[in-house]
């Protein structure tokens, strides 16, 4: 025990959860939105791991937030990948958000299938993001999703109903999307305190 | 140049050995119509116990039963010779079958990469001898001398004209390849050797002898060039294995795929070539065979990776009856271009790329599964889009915004508590093509805080929703 190792480096390292906010800001990609990087308690989305949108219904900006990393991985040329969205992207719109659909992909498949193609585009690691809205997904999927995504250091994200918040889940951040008022709020982030206010819709929509 | 000769010398019963446990056992091959069969060729074994080729069957038999026969089929010897050509190309790009059971191989431009030539042969002679090949080899300047000079020599290696000279001038008249009633005359004049029918004067060789006499002379001497027709690898890959009993499930089907998948890869790597579309076809008794199409993005010659993508296409077909053969067509080999890769890699962990994912999910999801999008110039929504990447994209039209999100069929929405909150816009469009489009849009607000875009049709109806602004 020679060595002198600084205590900062030892807490950093978060073996042991304190209840602090995270400071390390440093595996962590930009959201293109200063005001959510500011809200989120890593500073952006967690790199090589699951987020989870728990989204209350369809077309309240959950799109609007991702638009910008998407928009950001493309024009540099990494792949995106979408595994059975829930509807056509209308391209006049993604192309306005400046994602580049050339380097877009869209996977159609049904029930368990989804989940395999999801892992299978997270594990590869030939994938910048990889977003998912999977039709029945337990702890155990989720999990299998998280595991591969840390292996291919690939940004996953997942769209679930709203109505799943209470479900356990391994993802490393998870943020509710609220319809009325429209707000969003974090209630799991790993290795940090999710922060006790809302972000009103306003702010990102 | 320089050539080696590869003279093989049992190339029918080395074919046949070669299937057999007991390569000492007595064995003759037989040929002529079935009611008088005749000893073509005999191994040592066979030829201990009194047969010799040429004995009828039936004499054979009087003398011992204790010998093995199997037939000697021409064609076999046939394939067995262009089984040996395409090994050969694997160590020179001028393989020629120009003398029966022999290859010619031109190994000087070879000699840099495979390393001197007694390096070259030892490696030769061991893979040879390892597929089962009796052989003899000799290299000279020119491919005929080459050959003629297998006749006599086994190892011989001769790389400069004065050698040759010396060593051809030292061949007894029989062995120069000449026609036999030629040879049998000059050895009756008291011609033994080659150096004595080279010191006659040529014109009255010319005038006494047919004309092939002075050609072959000079071409073995180097004089007159030998034209050769040299081998050319396959256009196509077709292999079919036979199996031994009937299959019924997927997985004894495995086996016999991985060799066909990997005998295609290696046949790929050897015409520098790739793969992108092939069928395994499965042969039924009765029924017509199981097509199973293969069909690639791009090109590819990886053998896991064939052998995955076949497999993952295999395993959603279901057997109508056992399988009796499995045959590998493949009719199309584009050029292959290898994918580029930086050496340092942004992502570490890049373990399968994009390709290869591609086809494993094409292979499993179904052809149309992984999909690319493309927008068009059109105003109507539902023509705004295309299901296929384009290099270029075409100029765009100016368009108000537009939601994330479009459905596929607009649905009838509620309208209480609806909010507008911009609009309308109105897009007409599609006069032209029969799909006429007259509809005025909105931004709306639903009663939940859901934001649709919605339109009811200039001709009245109700409001339907296209889009989400997701």
């Amino acid at each position: 025990m020679t060595a002198v190792v600084a205590l900062d480096s030892l807490l950093d390292t978060r073996r042991v959860w304190r209840g602090q906010a995270i400071t390390s800001r440093t595996a962590v990609q930009p959201t293109g939105n200063a005001t959510l990087d500011e809200f989120l308690p890593g500073g952006g989305w967690p790199e090589s791991a699951i987020s989870e949108f728990l989204v209350a219904a369809t077309g309240i900006g959950e799109l609007n937030l991702l638009w910008p990393t998407l928009a950001r991985l493309t024009t540099a040329g990494e792949r995106v990948v979408l595994v059975t969205p829930p509807h056509r992207p209308y391209p006049q719109a993604w192309l306005a958000a400046g994602v580049d659909l050339r380097w877009l992909t869209i996977i159609q498949a049904k029930g368990r299938d989804a989940l395999w193609a999801a892992e299978q585009c997270l594990r590869s690691g030939s994938c910048a993001a990889v977003l998912c809205w999977p039709q029945q997904a337990d702890d155990r999927a989720l999990r299998r999703l998280q595991i591969a995504a840390e292996s291919g250091q690939t940004l996953g994200f997942v769209y679930r109903s709203l109505h799943e918040a209470n479900n356990p889940s391994p993802a490393a951040l998870r943020l509710t999307i609220e319809a009325q008022p429209a707000q969003l709020r974090v209630i799991k982030c790993r290795g940090g305190l999710a922060p006790g206010q809302a972000l009103p819709g306003s702010a990102w929509q | 140049m320089l050539w080696a000769c590869i003279l093989l010398p049992q190339l029918a019963m080395d074919g046949i050995l070669r299937h057999r446990d007991d390569a000492a056992a007595p064995l003759a091959l037989l040929t002529g119509p079935p009611q008088r069969r005749v000893l073509q060729v005999v191994n040592a074994a066979a030829r201990k116990l009194g047969l010799k080729p040429g004995q009828t069957l039936i004499a054979a038999q009087a003398l011992t039963h204790d010998f093995a026969t199997a037939d000697y089929n021409p064609l076999m010897i046939e394939r067995w010779q262009r089984f040996l050509a395409a090994w050969g190309y694997g160590y020179s790009a001028q393989v020629s079958l120009h003398y029966p059971r022999c290859l010619l191989l031109e190994v000087h431009s070879s000699l840099g990469l495979f390393g001197p030539w007694p390096r070259f042969e030892t490696r030769l002679r061991k893979e040879l001898t390892a597929l089962g090949f009796r052989h003899r080899i000799t290299l000279a300047p020119n491919p005929a001398a080459a050959r003629i000079l297998a006749n006599a020599h086994d190892g011989l290696a001769v790389t400069d004209t004065a050698t040759l000279h010396q060593a051809l001038g030292v061949l007894p008249i029989e062995r120069l390849g000449l026609p036999r009633e030629v040879s049998t005359s000059l050895v009756r004049m008291g011609l033994r050797y080659l150096h004595q029918l080279l010191a006659l004067p040529r014109d009255s060789l010319a005038r006494r002898f047919p004309e092939e006499v002075l050609t072959q002379l000079d071409t073995l001497l180097g004089h007159r060039p030998l034209p050769l027709e040299f081998y050319r690898p396959p256009d196509v890959f077709d292999t079919r294995i036979e199996l031994n009993f009937e299959v019924e499930s997927h997985q004894a089907l495995l086996f016999p795929l991985r060799r066909l998948t990997a005998d295609l890869a290696a046949f790929l790597a050897g015409r520098d070539s790739g793969v992108q579309r092939f069928s395994l076809y499965l042969e039924h008794r009765t029924l017509p065979d199981s097509e199973v199409a293969v069909g690639l993005l791009s090109t590819e010659r990886e053998p896991a990776m064939l052998f995955e993508l076949t497999r993952g296409r295999l395993e959603h077909l279901q057997l109508p009856a056992p399988v009796l053969a499995v045959r590998l067509l493949a009719c199309d080999l584009p050029a292959f271009t290898p994918a580029h890769q930086a050496l340092f890699d942004e992502r570490p962990q890049q373990n399968v790329p994009w390709e290869q994912l591609r086809e494993r999910l094409r292979a499993r999801l179904g052809d149309d599964a992984v999909v690319s999008l493309s927008a068009r110039a059109d105003h109507r929504p539902e023509y705004a889009w295309r299901e296929s990447s384009l290099a270029r994209t075409e100029p765009l039209p100016h368009v108000g915004l537009r939601p994330g999100w479009l459905l596929s069929t607009p649905q009838p929405l509620r309208e209480e508590g609806l909010l507008t909150l911009t609009g309308p816009e109105r897009i007409e469009s599609g006069w032209w093509d029969g799909a006429d489009a007259r509809r005025d849009y909105y931004r709306v607000q639903t009663a939940t805080g859901q934001q649709g875009w919605a339109f009811r049709a200039l001709a009245g109806g109700p409001l339907l929703l296209h889009g989400w602004f997701a």
